[in-house]
């Protein structure tokens, strides 16, 4: 199955192709086509998964796509675009095919009406070859080829309804972020590439290997890791995700769920090498992954518009993963990023139903009692939260669980007591929203309806999974088969996967806490919300604003680099042109006297060139002044 | 010698600007009809002769040589390499897509051709030159006309803007001519040189010029056609000339003629004092990495579109001549791979640009807005134009920068690391035009524009496709630009100029 | 007996009165006459120069009448242009004809 791994990317860019010079005219024909590339790149994907989980020997494939030799002391330039299949990328291809295809079908009700109905399709194929792109890649290269594509697709996607200003600030906002993570990213590959001549993943290995702990090995990883730290929106560029909202909301799902985060932390797998050579990178992911999650979940507490709270939350599951693969152990990361899909995604597309029922209404504080109108949605949604907070025996609970023992494994004793907590405001604040969205009483007069099949559809198969995908990583799952997440994907030595009763305990814990404390504020209403928010108003307000850094970053775009460039711009206007005007004025006004001698009387001259002649003879015939004239 | 398809690609727009002038001054459309007929003969051919290169065999091919003034050495001599051809093929599409740019034109289209076509065959004939005499010739030949043009069909202060081109331009030939006559000069001596008068260009190369001698000469070359490139501080006939020429001619301004000073500094300069360049290598660097980021700076707050643009134009071309101050492949490589990259990209920003004010009227960025409404195709290409900008992979623009970084950072670790920042600086103008432009709510005012249709979709679609042809298959014109500068770099190799650190 | 020093003399004195004419006179065809004037005087240098050093030769006699053709070509094309500059302008002061100056 491997050899026809190609398909996998190549199948969706031609649907994208395929719908902007063919099918765009026809909204039903196009989505057909997305749908149709979206589905056989599933079917690859899973048979290649099954392969895989059988022989896990990785492949690879690879054909030359530029060659600048090298010359004397000097690289040049060898770049490969390839395929390599190995169990990361096969449980990597699995997951964004499968929710891909779910996303897609959701779209196809969310976008019913939508002018750019077919130019949507297109946008949202061309997102899932970047993304299926940078998970085969075999290289440094194409990872970044695809990983600017990933890029360009989510700006597409973000500022899709162009018209909305909003959304196209938001877009330019995600660009940008990203671009400045990018740079770091790219002067990273550079200099790897400097040092060891090439990109492959493979070849990379053993030649990093040989230089453990090197200084240079340390700034490399730490340029490549600000990649991921834009992608994945960590902390300090984690700002364009919560706008990122801005877009469909199908599409935010995408990201969040399969595509653009999940890239980051992908990426920190792939290099995982790389980073794992230096203890100071490892140091500085761990503990940027674990700020994060800390820093977006008290975010996420006091935000009001739905899907906000959902991508403070993202923020946070993805500080998680980050950590775990800080604090060593890829599986972890990857394990939580593998159920986070399927559970981010139902809530993601969960919220986009509850806002197509609304009529794109997106403050919760507007909903309320939406569980009798649209059960379905209420019930896959709070299956999607629990599984969030990590309740047994939810996917959650798994890769969290993994993650906590992760971090105690490796002494991290601070970066544990944070990922209970965190665990325990996740708990809260998604309850919060379910508390206030779904149940209690109609808070605005609005006539919620169940959605259609097609978006409920995915909701319900999600949720399947929601609850499923974690026993893929439990000891009886290991029990039963002999084979488990963490013995197929995993970095070093396989683990056998445990359950430590102490860590579970108190995670679970924390999660009910969690729930309980939302559950009294929210629903019981024991202790009014306004009246803690007025009590630590300052505390509040901090968290309202996001730590102010939004405004920081606007105040630095707006004033800092606006008033270089104006700065510039006048240095251009009046030094630079100064001195050359200046000079080629100098020059006009010489000519402007010079003139004057110019007077334009032809007889004058003729004057002028008779005295010159009789000047010159007496110049000529004067002995004294050297004459030779006699 | 078999078809001489250099001369032909080369007098085709020449005997089109005759043949133009022979054409009644009220018949433009049988005056563009000619221009263009004239125009795809270069381009066909051009395209032929960049398919039948033998990139295995390498050199110059094609050669044709016709003996003009014995005495002194001065051939007729034409001929491609890898790092000429793709400057031929970029400007046989530039100006293919020039003519049909310029359909709508109707102010003394008789002129306006025979001027363009004119300067093309200049532009032709330096990059095809094997003598250094007609190159130059050919030089003057291409800039020259452009006053004209600037002064006659431009817009807002046109007289200025030709005046600074002419004025900036020509103090850089005169500088750049008195490198290239002591070049001339110490060659022809007996004791130091080879004894005989000779312009061309391959025995001239081979000369050992003393260093001190090619440190001198390399300054007045790098001055004279820095003014070309632009290199900062000379950079500012830029925005002002493209800002004002019309459409067409911006689109040569910035596809080309920019160009032909990083070609001569490649040709001429790198070549034949290799030594010299080191020494001033550092400098050009520096001041590249000026070009690069405070230029994309000054773009970002620019209100004038066309000034955006222009100003981008100056901050790749930073790019170029750091890849050239590199002094090795892979950087030359990319800085040739730029030149072309550029000019396919300048000249589709130009292009829609001019689309843009010819029916809106106006250039001010805020003016716009929402006029993705109006014309979706040339928000597209704009699109295309900006993400090519940017550096976006699968825009030619992101392989060749990428290639000049990974030379560059071998040589100058901490100014090329500057220079990469541009890429930020650039996404944020190119973004920041792209919203303000065509995103936002439907704009009423616009609302009696039509989109892009029938022949001005012609540079569209043929610039932004060969964007992404290369962005694509990046190896079908890398592949040839390396056989050009190989022996180039096979030059620093054998001096042991730089290494790895 | 009149000697070569004659001849000169005279030559000179044309010579001043044709360029005192051609400077001074605001009318194209009095300054036309000066011209004309000063042409002659060097012919009649030339001849008493061929007669007094070079009798056998002549050389002199041939400058003379190659300026006189000269001069008379020019007359032609002065004239005409002065005529044409008349109807154009209804003037042929010279004074007036400062269309070049900038």
């Amino acid at each position: 199955m491997s050899q026809y791994a190609w398909l996998i990317p190549v199948l969706p860019f031609s649907s994208f192709v395929a719908i902007v010079f063919l099918l765009k005219k026809s909204k039903a024909a196009s989505a057909a086509y997305a749908l149709a590339s979206m589905v056989a790149s599933f079917v690859v994907a899973l048979g290649i998964l099954i392969e895989k989980v059988q022989d896990p020997k990785a492949i690879e494939i690879a054909v030359n796509w530029l060659n600048i030799p090298e010359m004397g002391n000097f690289r040049g330039l060898n770049v490969q675009m390839g395929l390599l299949i190995d169990p990361l990328s096969a449980a990597m291809l699995f997951i964004v095919t499968f929710i891909a295809i779910l996303v897609t079908l959701f779209s196809i009700g969310y976008m019913e009406g939508d002018e750019g109905f077919s130019r949507y399709f297109a946008y949202l194929s061309l997102f899932a070859f970047s993304m299926l792109g940078l998970v085969v890649a075999n290289n440094y290269f194409q990872m970044f080829v695809f990983w600017e594509l990933v890029g360009l697709s989510s700006y597409l996607l973000i500022g899709f309804w162009y018209h909305k200003p909003s959304a196209a600030d938001a877009a330019q906002k995600a660009f940008i972020t990203n671009r400045w993570a990018d740079f770091a990213f790219m002067v990273g590959i550079i200099l790897l590439f400097v040092y060891f001549g090439t990109f492959n993943f493979a070849e990379l290995g053993p030649a990093i290997e040989h230089t453990k702990d090197a200084a240079f090995i340390t700034l490399i990883g730490i340029l490549i890791f600000i990649g991921p730290v834009g992608k994945s929106a960590q902390f300090p560029l984690h700002v364009w995700l919560p706008d990122a909202m801005e877009g469909p909301t199908p599409v935010s799902a995408f990201i969040h769920a399969a595509t653009m985060v999940a890239a980051g932390v992908y990426l920190i797998a792939r290099g995982f090498i790389l980073f794992e050579s230096s203890e100071t990178t490892m140091l500085v992911i761990a503990y940027i992954g674990g700020f994060t999650a800390l820093f977006a979940a008290s975010i996420a507490i006091v935000q009001k518009d739905i899907k906000r709270v959902l991508a403070y939350s993202t923020l946070s599951q993805l500080g998680y993963m980050v950590m775990a693969m800080g604090v060593g152990s890829l599986t972890a990361g990857m394990f939580h990023l593998t159920t986070h899909a399927f559970f981010k995604a139902l809530l993601f597309l969960g919220a986009g139903s509850v806002i197509h029922a609304m009529h794109h209404e997106q403050d919760m504080f507007k909903m309320g009692a939406l569980s009798k109108k649209m059960p379905v949605t209420t019930w896959t949604f709070v299956i999607g939260s629990l599984a969030l907070a990590g309740v047994f025996p939810l996917a959650g609970f798994w890769s969290k669980d993994e993650i906590l023992l992760a971090a105690q494994h490796h002494n991290f004793t601070g970066l544990f007591v944070l990922g209970v907590i965190v665990a325990f405001m996740t708990a809260f604040y998604m309850f919060r929203l379910i508390f206030v969205a779904f149940f209690g009483e109609k808070k605005s007069d609005h006539h919620a309806h169940e959605t259609s099949w097609l978006m409920t559809l995915p909701l319900v198969l999600l949720s399947v999974f929601a609850v499923l995908a974690g026993f893929l990583n439990s000891p009886w799952f290991y029990e039963a088969f002999g084979k488990s997440f963490s013995t197929f994907v995993f970095f070093g030595e396989p683990e056998i996967p445990h359950l430590d009763l102490g860590v579970a305990g108190l995670s679970t814990v924390a999660a009910l806490a969690g729930i309980f404390t939302a559950w009294l504020i929210y629903s019981r209403k024991a202790i009014p919300a306004e009246s803690i928010a007025k009590k630590f108003s300052g505390l509040y307000k901090l968290l309202w604003n996001k730590y102010y850094i939004d405004d920081f970053y606007q105040w630095l775009f707006d004033k800092v680099m606006f008033m270089t460039g104006k700065a510039l711009d006048w240095v251009d206007h009046h030094i630079i042109d100064g001195f050359f005007d200046g000079f080629a004025k100098l020059v006009g006004f010489t000519g402007s006297k010079l003139r004057l001698t110019q007077t334009g009387a032809l007889q004058n001259y003729a004057l002028v060139i008779f005295g010159a002649v009789v000047f010159f003879v007496l110049l000529a015939s004067t002995p004294l002044l050297g004459g030779v004239i006699k | 010698m078999g078809f001489p398809i250099l001369s032909t690609i080369l007098l085709a727009p020449v005997i089109g600007s005759i043949a133009v002038l022979l054409i009644p001054g009220k018949n433009s459309k049988a005056i563009k009809v000619t221009a263009a007929l004239f125009s795809s003969v270069s381009l066909i051919l051009a395209v032929l002769a960049y398919a039948g290169y033998d990139r295995t065999v390498g050199g110059m091919q094609y050669v044709e040589n016709i003996p003009w003034v014995k005495t002194f050495g001065v051939n007729y001599a034409l001929g491609v390499d890898g790092l000429s051809m793709p400057m031929v093929l970029l400007t046989a599409i530039i100006l293919f897509s020039g003519v049909f740019v310029s359909w709508k034109l109707e102010d003394r289209p008789k002129e306006f051709f025979f001027y363009m076509l004119f300067l093309v065959g200049g532009v032709f004939g330096v990059f095809m030159s094997r003598d250094m005499f007609f190159m130059f010739f050919f030089l003057e030949m291409a800039v020259i006309p452009k006053f004209i043009l600037i002064n006659v069909w431009g817009s807002k202060y046109k007289e200025y803007a030709s005046m600074k081109y002419t004025l900036y331009l020509l103090g850089g030939s005169a500088i750049a001519l008195i490198g290239l006559i002591t070049i001339f000069l110490y060659a022809a001596d007996p004791s130091r040189g080879l004894g005989y008068y000779t312009f061309d260009i391959a025995t001239l190369a081979s000369v050992k010029y003393d260093p001190a001698f090619q440190k001198f000469a390399f300054f007045l070359l790098i001055i004279g056609f820095g003014v070309l490139v632009p290199m900062f501080p000379l950079h500012r006939w830029t925005p002002d000339g493209h800002s004002a020429a019309p459409t067409a001619i911006s689109m040569l301004l910035a596809g080309v003629i920019m160009k032909l000073g990083g070609y001569a500094i490649i040709r001429i300069g790198i070549n034949f004092l290799p030594e010299g360049a080191k020494f001033w290598a550092p400098l050009i660097a520096a001041l590249a990495t000026v070009n690069a980021v405070y230029i994309a700076v000054v773009a970002m707050v620019q209100k004038d579109i066309k000034y955006v643009v222009a100003n981008s134009s100056v901050s790749h071309m930073g790019y170029v001549l750091i890849g050239i101050a590199s002094l090795n492949a892979a950087a030359i490589d990319g800085a040739v791979g730029q030149m072309f990259a550029h000019g396919i990209m300048a000249a589709l920003f130009f292009s829609l640009v001019g689309n843009i004010y010819d029916k809106t009227h106006t250039r001010e960025i805020a003016d716009y807005g929402g006029l993705a409404h109006q014309m979706p195709r040339v928000a597209a290409g704009f699109m295309i134009a900006s993400l090519a900008s940017l550096g976006l992979p699968g825009m030619f623009n992101f392989v060749s920068e990428f290639a000049i970084f990974v030379g560059a950072v071998q040589v100058f670790k901490v100014l090329s690391v500057i220079s990469i920042f541009a890429v930020v600086v650039t996404a944020i103008y190119a973004l920041r035009v792209m919203k303000q432009t065509f995103f936002g709510p439907r704009n009423e005012k616009w609302d009696h524009i039509k989109d892009a249709k029938g022949v001005e979709m012609v540079p569209i679609v043929l610039l932004g496709g060969v964007l992404l042809l290369f962005g694509f298959f990046p190896h079908l014109i890398m592949d040839m630009i390396n056989s050009g500068v190989a022996p180039l770099a096979e030059k620093f190799v054998s001096l042991k100029i730089g290494g790895i650190f | 007996m009149i000697t070569l020093q004659h001849y000169l003399i005279l030559a000179a004195a044309l010579f001043c009165i044709g360029l005192f004419g051609a400077v001074t006179k605001k009318n194209a065809i009095a300054v036309f006459m000066g011209i004309e004037l000063m042409l002659n005087s060097v012919n009649i240098n030339l001849v008493a120069f061929n007669r007094f050093l070079a009798p056998a030769k002549l050389t002199g006699h041939v400058f003379a009448i190659f300026i006189m053709v000269v001069a008379a070509a020019e007359v032609a094309v002065g004239l005409a242009l002065i005529i044409s500059i008349y109807r154009h302008r209804k003037s042929t002061a010279v004074d007036d004809l400062n269309l070049l100056k900038w």
